[in-house]
């Protein structure tokens, strides 16, 4: 790797699977419960969080050695709440469809304790680059899953991904509802969100046992 | 030593400095931007209009507005009239379409103020809808809608949108699924007002029985549901004077 120093490659491979922030560091669940319902939704809002998380990232990381200890966590929260207000202000103005499908989930990204996690606990602490690096990394950690999720409680809840039917008509009675199949709607609704994502830290511990805790 | 970073006099200094920084970049860019976003959700309404009165372009499945440089043309073309209905009466008033109902409403709990009810008469291929706009509560926030009946109260055709409701569940009461149901209902028995209910347990889950006042709900979305139900009789109701002398 020409770009990427061995150290680097870490910072965004790592986040990806044994050090998930979601999974393993169990951060930012709140938001993976509330909007995996649809998987279009998952991916919108894991671009939003890896735009924030990034930029954000930059800005925490260049001003980390002028940042008051006292009121460093009020620093970090100003900086996240200003980078969402102007994405969605640019968005009203110049792609108003879009800043519509996105209004539910500004005040979801504020309040979303992977990014300040992140500054708190990375870019307070390491350069520009690398946390820049780290930002990316972790919101494509949380993207994976988030994706997952919606993937599956969509497909299983509503028969549709993306919103195409690819199940068949529910109330036709075509595709495999001909065969008495129904739509889950438990699925659509928040508990099975969580238990969904209880499935995929069981898979990824009983793959890898060193991240079994005693 | 004491670190400078730590010392009250900095803390103090830099949060000063940060908000100031902060606060104008974002009352720049709010003032900067605001012709532009006002545009835009004026573009919204328009376009929301004609949605609801068939003026769309529409597929077998998709919702498709007229395009935002199209829209003020056609807007002009198919909105005939627009009113402010008084009892039993309507006035013409001016680009009604902009008046805000959440302060009109908020404005009429004051006995004496005399509520400005906007309606909107379109024509398309020789016939007459009227258009209603209506605003209401969801679970999590405001929702709202148009709703386009013709001469003898039956609706032609809705559009309803929200702020904030669940993905996947409230959030698809402005998909064509539940919005199509509409089309075709009754909202009143002769002379006796009756709204359309967003029901479950509905005997009728393919809406063939265009007179029982009721459309099929969406799983999972009771209250976003029964907000629709209670915006569209409450705020259809106030026009229910003026609605019945059409009829003749």
């Amino acid at each position: 790797m020409g770009l990427l120093s061995k150290k680097d490659t870490k910072l965004i491979t790592d986040p990806l699977a044994d050090n998930n922030p979601i999974t393993i560091q169990v951060l930012g669940i709140c938001s993976a419960l509330a909007i995996t319902a649809e998987l279009e939704a998952s991916i919108v809002m894991s671009i939003a969080v890896l735009f924030v998380l990034g930029v954000g990232n930059v800005v925490i990381s260049l001003m980390r050695n002028i940042i008051p200890s006292k009121i460093r966590i009020i620093v970090q929260l100003i900086v996240v709440a200003t980078l969402v207000i102007i994405v969605d202000l640019v968005l009203k103005a110049f792609a108003y469809e879009l800043s519509k499908t996105l209004s539910v989930f500004v005040g979801l990204i504020i309040t979303n304790c992977i990014i300040m996690g992140r500054f708190e606990a990375f870019a307070l602490a390491n350069g520009p680059w690398k946390s820049f690096l780290d930002g990316i990394g972790n919101s494509l950690g949380y993207a994976v899953i988030l994706i997952i999720v919606g993937f599956f409680r969509e497909l299983l809840g509503s028969g549709t991904l993306l919103g195409y039917q690819v199940l068949g008509d529910a109330i036709e009675k075509t595709g495999v509802y001909h065969y008495g199949y129904e739509n889950n709607g438990f699925m659509l609704l928040a508990p099975m969100a969580l238990i969904t994502v209880g499935l995929i830290i069981w898979v990824q511990r009983s793959r890898n046992t060193e991240l079994v805790e005693d | 030593m004491e670190k400078r970073t730590d010392k009250n006099s900095y803390t103090i200094l830099f949060a000063v400095l940060m908000v100031l920084v902060v606060g104008s970049i974002l009352a720049y860019l709010a003032t900067a931007l605001k012709p532009k976003i006002d545009e835009n959700k004026r573009f919204e309404k328009q376009q929301n209009i004609l949605y609801a009165m068939g003026v769309n372009d529409n597929d077998e499945k998709s919702i498709a507005f007229i395009p935002t440089d199209k829209v003020e043309e056609m807007f002009t073309q198919y909105i005939k009239r627009q009113l402010i209905v008084q009892g039993d009466t309507a006035v013409d008033y001016k680009d009604a379409y902009l008046i805000n109902i959440k302060k009109e409403a908020s404005k009429a709990k004051e006995a004496s103020y005399q509520r400005k009810l906007p309606l909107f008469v379109g024509e398309k291929d020789g016939e007459e809808f009227y258009i209603i706009p209506m605003r209401g509560k969801g679970l999590w926030d405001a929702i709202w809608g148009f709703v386009a009946l013709d001469k003898n109260l039956v609706i032609k055709g809705v559009f309803f949108d929200h702020k904030g409701e669940t993905p996947g569940l409230g959030a698809n009461i402005n998909q064509r699924f539940f919005m199509d149901d509409f089309s075709g209902e009754y909202i009143a028995d002769g002379t006796t007002f009756k709204g359309v209910t967003v029901a479950k347990g509905n005997a009728d889950p393919k809406n063939n029985d265009k007179t029982d006042y009721e459309v099929d709900a969406i799983a999972g979305a009771t209250i976003t549901g029964d907000g629709v139900s209670a915006m569209i009789k409450k705020d259809l109701k106030m026009y229910m004077p003026y609605l019945q002398t059409l009829k003749n």
